[in-house]
């Protein structure tokens, strides 16, 4: 069990079970994500086992589970960033907004711009600005009208909540930035492109707890506008900012919920075992 | 032994066993240092002995004026100096885009095997003697044509330096992180795209180091040059006809049997590693500079 934000934790103890409470008028919600039998490889080694889950519009989905439960490799399966993998293998379907991304003739390139992602380390590109590092997913819409890119970059980090720390600084290296910024400006590239869905894999595992608050903080933010799906290590991160929460073992599904059951009353022994820290 | 509780080996400084290591440590060092001496001797050497020999005879007029016919006095190479400047420009132009398109290739398509024999006979490439490249290049472009020209010698030029930039790019591209790509291919930008956007911007530096790597290796071969430029004691900007260069030059003028060529061999020889000393200096200073930004 992941102890690296326990303080952080504590320290709001009083809202972690905030984010389960508005789990109740999900009912009448739609399913952006529908996965039905997904299976994924790495060559002969079968990394996810037959999950099928719903993803709900504009709410939070954790998926949690110990280390190599194929927590990764699920999601991303979910914008077709698994096939990259050299021997990767996909089965299944994968059905954004009833229309399966594994269909025949679906380009993946298309894909990921309706599923954007977060990585575990904070990734801009060295060669690039800041101010060109948001735009480098956006500027493939074709639009070089200065003033509508300018316009994207102050929206997209106003939304990642890092425009008032850059806005001076915009033409600088986004590798000068700390690295909570770093992460954050990663978000606001991935929202420039105006994501349906936003995949965040353990996007505070390389961030101090100041910097992981601002973007648990961010992620209750983006939900107003883009479905999210995180991968975390850490279950009180999990249980502060997710609805819906997804447990995973040894590449299976155990078991998927609303978030506040999951943490206080889950079905299964092997969820219990897990969020209470008996193995993990 | 008795029982001692603290082990005293390690700090006795007259131990027979401390004694055994530190001359141990003693032959290592003294022998490193005279490998490393002997290495920069024989640079310095070289250098030493074509500046010694070079430069007295290097002026203006050894640089910009045209040869003179043997024994008169005076006269230049400059003819050679702007034909090696042609020959390995246009070679330049064709190995770069062919080698580093190769790299791109070999680096993006590993599960193909055919990636994996292209990096493998890029390597066999680079250990083909130069004078065979020559001989290639000759069957290739001068016999076809009917003529030497400048064109067969850059054909051979580009032949020894597309395995150098091919070998260095893959290299470099190897090195981009994996993390900066997946970034990329995750915000929607095409394979293409990340290849022009990504990789090739973070792995400039050391794309630009191939270069010039396979730049100086190519300005400094004779021997491909003996049956595609030919050389050429006069003036001449047409590709498509024999033209001087300097490492042929040299060999022409370091064989033949007069003092004065023999002089002038030493003096372009100067001039050549003047040259490339100079480009590595400023491409190193160049790149310094632009991973200070």
């Amino acid at each position: 069990m992941s102890n690296e934000n326990y303080a952080s934790a504590e320290k709001r103890g009083g809202e972690e079970l905030r984010a389960p409470a508005r789990a109740s008028e999900t009912a009448s919600n739609k399913a952006r994500l529908e996965i039905h039998g997904l299976s994924a490889y790495y060559g002969k080694t079968r990394a996810v086992s037959n999950v099928s889950l719903s993803i709900q519009t504009k709410r939070v989905t954790a998926i949690i589970g110990p280390s190599g439960c194929g927590k990764s490799t699920f999601i991303r399966c979910l914008n077709r960033m698994h096939e990259v993998t050299p021997g990767a293998l996909v089965e299944g379907r994968v059905l954004l907004d009833g229309e399966d991304l594994y269909g025949p003739g679906v380009d993946p390139v298309e894909v990921r711009r309706k599923v954007g992602m977060v990585f575990q380390k904070p990734n801009p590109f060295p060669t690039m600005s800041i101010y060109d590092n948001v735009v480098a997913g956006f500027k493939l819409n074709g639009s070089r009208d200065r003033r509508v890119i300018d316009g994207k970059v102050e929206e997209s980090l106003k939304m990642a909540a890092l425009w008032e720390e850059v806005k001076d600084a915009l033409y600088k290296p986004g590798t000068s930035l700390s690295g909570g910024q770093q992460q954050r400006l990663c978000i606001a590239r991935a929202l420039a492109v105006d994501p349906e869905v936003l995949l965040m894999d353990e996007p505070c595992s390389a961030l101090d707890p100041i910097a992981t608050a601002k973007i648990e903080e961010l992620i209750h933010e983006l939900k107003e506008t883009v479905t999210i799906v995180i991968v975390t290590h850490n279950m009180q991160q999990a249980a502060r900012v997710s609805d819906y929460t997804a447990f995973f073992y040894m590449g299976e599904l155990v078991e998927f919920g609303v978030t506040s059951k999951i943490f206080t009353n889950p079905e299964k022994h092997q969820t219990e075992d897990y969020i209470t820290g008996r193995f993990g | 032994m008795t029982s001692d509780p603290m082990p005293q080996i390690s700090t006795h400084r007259s131990g027979l066993r401390y004694l055994r290591r530190k001359s141990i440590e003693w032959v290592a060092c003294v022998g490193m240092l005279l490998c490393t001496g002997v290495t920069v001797f024989f640079l310095l050497t070289i250098l030493g002995y074509v500046l010694y020999h070079g430069a007295a005879s290097v002026d203006w007029e050894f640089l910009t004026a045209l040869p003179v016919p043997a024994g008169e006095s005076g006269g230049g190479i400059a003819n050679a100096l702007v034909g090696s400047a042609m020959v390995v420009a246009l070679a330049a132009l064709m190995a770069v885009p062919i080698g580093m398109g190769a790299a791109v290739f070999v680096n993006e398509f590993p599960g193909a095997g055919l990636g994996r024999f292209v990096r493998f006979l890029a390597e066999v490439l680079t250990g083909v003697p130069s004078i065979v490249v020559g001989l290639f290049a000759y069957a290739l472009v001068v016999r076809p044509l009917g003529s030497f020209s400048g064109l067969a010698g850059s054909v051979a030029y580009a032949f020894i330096m597309i395995p150098i930039i091919l070998i260095s790019a893959h290299e470099a591209f190897r090195l981009v992180p994996v993390s900066l790509r997946e970034a990329s291919l995750a915000l929607g930008v095409p394979k293409w795209r990340t290849i022009l956007w990504v990789v090739l911007p973070v792995s400039s530096r050391a794309l630009l180091t191939g270069v010039v790597l396979a730049v100086s290796r190519a300005l400094g071969e004779a021997a491909p040059m003996l049956f595609t430029a030919f050389g050429n004691p006069f003036w001449n900007l047409n590709l498509r006809k024999p033209i001087a260069t300097v490492p042929l030059l040299i060999y022409t003028y370091a064989t033949g049997p007069y003092e004065d060529w023999h002089r002038k061999a030493w003096a372009a020889s100067f001039v050549l590693l003047v040259f490339v000393l100079v480009t590595s200096v400023l491409t190193r200073a160049f790149l310094r500079g632009k991973a200070d930004e």
